[in-house]
Parts: C-alpha cells; sequence; structure tokens
C-alpha cells in the first residue's frame, strides 16, 4: 500500500478531468466555466486544460470524467451536427446537440465514465442548459455544476444563483464557484476559463491562477 | 482489553517536504496543507516543527502521526534534560541522536504491523555541522544533503541535484526550494501554494510565517481550443 500515490501508480490511473465545471443561464444567453486541471491520480497531467469544447458555432460542451471518453464523445457529436446543420439548412438547437450527446451516453453505459454538461445559444429558445450526468439521462437547468469541485459549491450556487442575471452578475457568479471548488478540490486546479455564448456568438476569457480572487484561506 | 488503534490508512495527510543544505546552514521547505482524501481541509497546519533549539523535523504523511512523532521526540528530550541537570548527561540530545532514535521508534512500529505513517525528514546543527536525513514508514534510515519526500522525490530531487554544489549562498538555496515548490504546486494535486521555510544555522533555528510563490499561467493561452 502506497504511503501517498506515487506518479508511477498514478499514470496507471486512468486519466480523468477531476474537474469543476459550471453552466449558468443568463439573461441573453449563457455564461460557462470551468478549472483546467486534468489529473491522475494527484499527477496533474495537464495544468491548463481547455474542458470548454465547442461543438458548433453557438453549442459547447463541458466535460467531466474520463478524458479520453468525453473527448471522443465530443468529437463525434460535433461531427453529426455539423453535417446535419448543412443538410438542413439552418443551425442547430441546444437540445439536438443535448439529445445527441444523451444518445451515445446512454446507449454505451457500460463502458463510459462521461458527465457533460451541454450548454449554448440558439435562436428558439435563447439560451439554454442541459445536464447529462454518468447514465445518460437528460436533465434541463437553469443552471449547472459537474465534476469532483462540484460537491463544495452545492451550497454556494443554491443560496446565490438568481434566474436572469446580467452578463456581469453571471460572470461573477461562475468565476467565484470555480475559483472555491479550486481552492477547495485537489482534483481541480489552475486557471478559470470562462466563455459567455448570446446571439453575438461566443467570447472566451481566462482568470490566470494568481488572479484568481482570494477567499478566506486558513 | 484496550480498542485496538491500528493506522490502517493514511486520513489526514501532508504532502512533500524538502531539505537542502547550504553554506551556512540547512533550509527546509513545505506547504501547509493538510489533504482529507483530494479535499484541502486544513489550510493552515505546520509539518516543519522545532523539536530542540538546533533540531528541526517535517513531515508527509498522516498527521496525526506525525502530531504523535512531534509528542514523542519532545517527551525524549524532556527526559534528557532531567539527566543533563543531574549530570548523567553531558548536554541536549543532538540532532543525529534524535535522527537514530526516530528511526528505532518507526522501525520498531512497523515489526509490530502498525506504523507511523510518514516519512520525517531530520535536519540540525551540531559540532558545527548540518545534520539532515529521513526516515521513513518502515525504518529506513538514510543520509544526504538534499533531501525530499513524497511528490517531491520525483519532481524535486532531480531539480535539486543538478542546482546543488556544496557551500552555496543562501540566496542560491532558498531560490532551488521556490522552484521546486513551484513545480510541485503545478503538478501535486495534493498541495496548495502556501508555504513555510524552515533555516537552522549555528545561531538557531527560524521558521517563517507562511508565503506565497508566485506562479507563471501564460501557457494556457497556446492550450486555449485544443482538446
Amino acid at each position: 500500500m502506497e504511503l501517498i500515490e506515487s506518479p508511477l501508480q498514478d499514470l496507471k490511473k486512468e486519466v480523468s478531468t477531476g474537474t469543476t465545471i459550471i453552466a449558468v443561464q443568463y439573461q441573453d444567453g449563457v455564461i460557462i466555466g470551468a478549472d483546467s486541471r486534468t489529473s491522475s491520480g494527484s499527477y496533474a497531467v495537464n495544468r491548463v486544460t481547455d474542458k470548454l469544447t465547442p461543438v458548433h458555432d453557438y453549442i459547447y460542451c463541458l466535460r467531466s470524467g474520463s478524458a479520453a471518453d468525453t473527448q471522443i464523445i465530443a468529437s463525434y457529436v460535433s461531427y453529426y451536427l455539423n453535417m446535419f446543420s448543412i443538410e438542413e439548412g439552418c443551425l442547430p438547437t441546444v437540445k439536438k446537440a443535448a439529445h445527441m450527446f444523451r444518445e451515445f451516453c446512454y446507449q454505451n453505459k457500460q463502458y463510459l465514465l462521461a458527465s457533460i454538461i451541454v450548454a449554448g445559444w440558439d435562436e428558439e429558445n435563447g439560451g439554454c442548459v442541459y445536464n447529462v450526468p454518468l447514465g445518460g439521462s437528460i436533465i434541463k437547468q437553469p443552471f449547472a455544476i459537474g465534476g469532483s469541485g462540484s460537491s463544495y459549491l452545492y451550497g454556494y450556487c443554491d443560496i446565490h444563483f438568481k434566474e436572469n442575471m446580467t452578463e456581469e452578475e453571471a460572470i461573477s457568479f461562475v468565476s467565484k464557484g470555480i475559483t472555491e471548488a479550486i481552492a477547495r478540490d485537489g482534483s481541480s486546479g489552475g486557471i478559470c476559463r470562462i466563455a459567455t455564448i448570446n446571439k453575438d456568438g461566443v467570447k472566451r476569457r481566462t482568470i490566470y491562477g494568481n488572479e484568481l480572487q482570494k477567499f478566506w484561506e486558513k | 482489553m484496550q480498542p485496538k488503534k491500528k493506522t490502517l490508512r493514511p486520513i489526514v495527510t501532508g504532502s512533500s517536504v524538502l531539505g537542502i543544505k547550504y553554506k551556512d546552514g540547512v533550509i527546509l521547505a513545505s506547504d501547509t496543507l493538510g489533504s482529507y482524501g483530494s479535499l484541502a481541509r486544513f489550510r493552515d497546519i505546520r509539518r516543519i516543527v522545532p523539536i530542540t533549539k538546533h533540531t528541526v523535523i517535517g513531515g508527509t504523511g498522516e498527521f496525526s502521526d506525525f502530531q504523535e512523532i512531534t509528542k514523542i521526540l519532545r517527551q525524549k528530550i524532556i527526559e534528557n534534560q532531567e539527566l543533563v541537570e543531574s549530570g548523567k548527561e553531558e548536554d541536549e540530545l543532538l540532532p543525529s541522536e534524535i535522527h537514530s532514535y526516530l528511526s528505532r521508534v518507526l522501525y520498531g512500529r512497523r515489526n509490530k504491523f502498525n506504523p507511523l505513517w510518514n516519512d520525517v525528514v531530520v535536519a540540525g546543527f551540531e559540532k558545527g555541522k548540518v545534520h539532515m536525513g529521513t526516515v521513513d514508514l518502515w525504518g529506513s534510515y538514510f543520509e544526504d544533503d538534499i533531501i525530499a519526500t513524497g511528490y517531491g522525490t520525483y519532481f524535486a530531487l532531480p531539480l535539486m541535484r543538478k542546482a546543488y554544489k556544496k557551500d552555496m549562498e543562501r540566496d542560491k538555496a532558498l531560490e532551488v526550494l521556490r522552484d521546486c515548490l513551484t513545480v510541485l504546486f503545478y503538478r501535486d494535486c495534493r498541495t496548495i501554494n502556501r508555504y513555510v521555510f524552515a533555516e537552522i544555522t549555528k545561531e538557531g533555528v527560524n521558521i517563517t510565517d507562511p508565503v506565497e510563490i508566485e506562479t507563471k499561467w501564460e501557457i494556457a493561452d497556446w492550450q486555449e481550443g485544443k482538446l
């Protein structure tokens, strides 16, 4: 039995995005945020990961669980969404993308370790957030949190979430959440990547490790 | 009959401890985190503590066992003090004696299948020279000029070995330690950016208050948009 998990043992473990991911519906669309650590046991394989993965122009997915599983599912969904939108001559709805993720996750549930949040903007419905957890259920929510670090945010989110926030309020909600989760969850860390998705497209930003707000530190 | 209190697996754990000798003494460094599995639960603990005026120990692994080791050693110091005062012993226990005693304690516990689940660094000043080494939960005793425990053995030791020169300057030693601590913060999931340095010279022991070290995240821009 190892004293502390050594990297040699760690590298035999599944590489997972032990993670914190948040998606929030706001006035004009959605705000999504994630940390940037990919861990294998207690070794940080990638400290600047980008977990905000586009599957179409106005639709992103937030990945948690096995890095390999979520990467390949996102690739498949983005391929099919692209094909269908060309065939149909219009942009896909977030609902379509979410249901596609669900199909992959549900039909292959024995093989996969994937917990995904699908968020984006479409003309009919504005900003939408769908949660596709382990097992392949699909649940539409005004906000969704996922990953190992999310355990530390249920209290924070339940107390501070409001419907129809402004962009600034929503970004503050997401970045503070990610920051707190990074502070407490060993499997989350690095920087906070945030994206705003609305009718004007996708705007990405990064809050670096040393710029993250400091809350009670002891 | 006493209930069994074996340490089956570590619960609250501390990560790496680093140590490097320099011209005038030795510097140890560690972060101030006590992890509860993957939860960064206790963010202001001290994993490097003074034992005598000239000795310091640092501990990786189960924090309660480290606290127990601190108690055991301080008790030994008190017993030795009494002998010194009654003229039976010469002087305060030396770092090498403390180190040796600790290795017997840990080995004895391992033989009873009830280890103190730690990797302990013992460092101090005796007879004009630095003594530094480790003892682990199996009772293995080891002395060297550069020491690292936990993840530090994999990430910090190679860096320290490259940079170490006998009788190096204090600033250089601190720089090496800071670089190693930064790498560990990047790569070890069970660390935080809050460190304590313990310096031991012939004057005695000086343990700093917790400090933060600057980190670099520019490479994040190159990773954006990539899977």
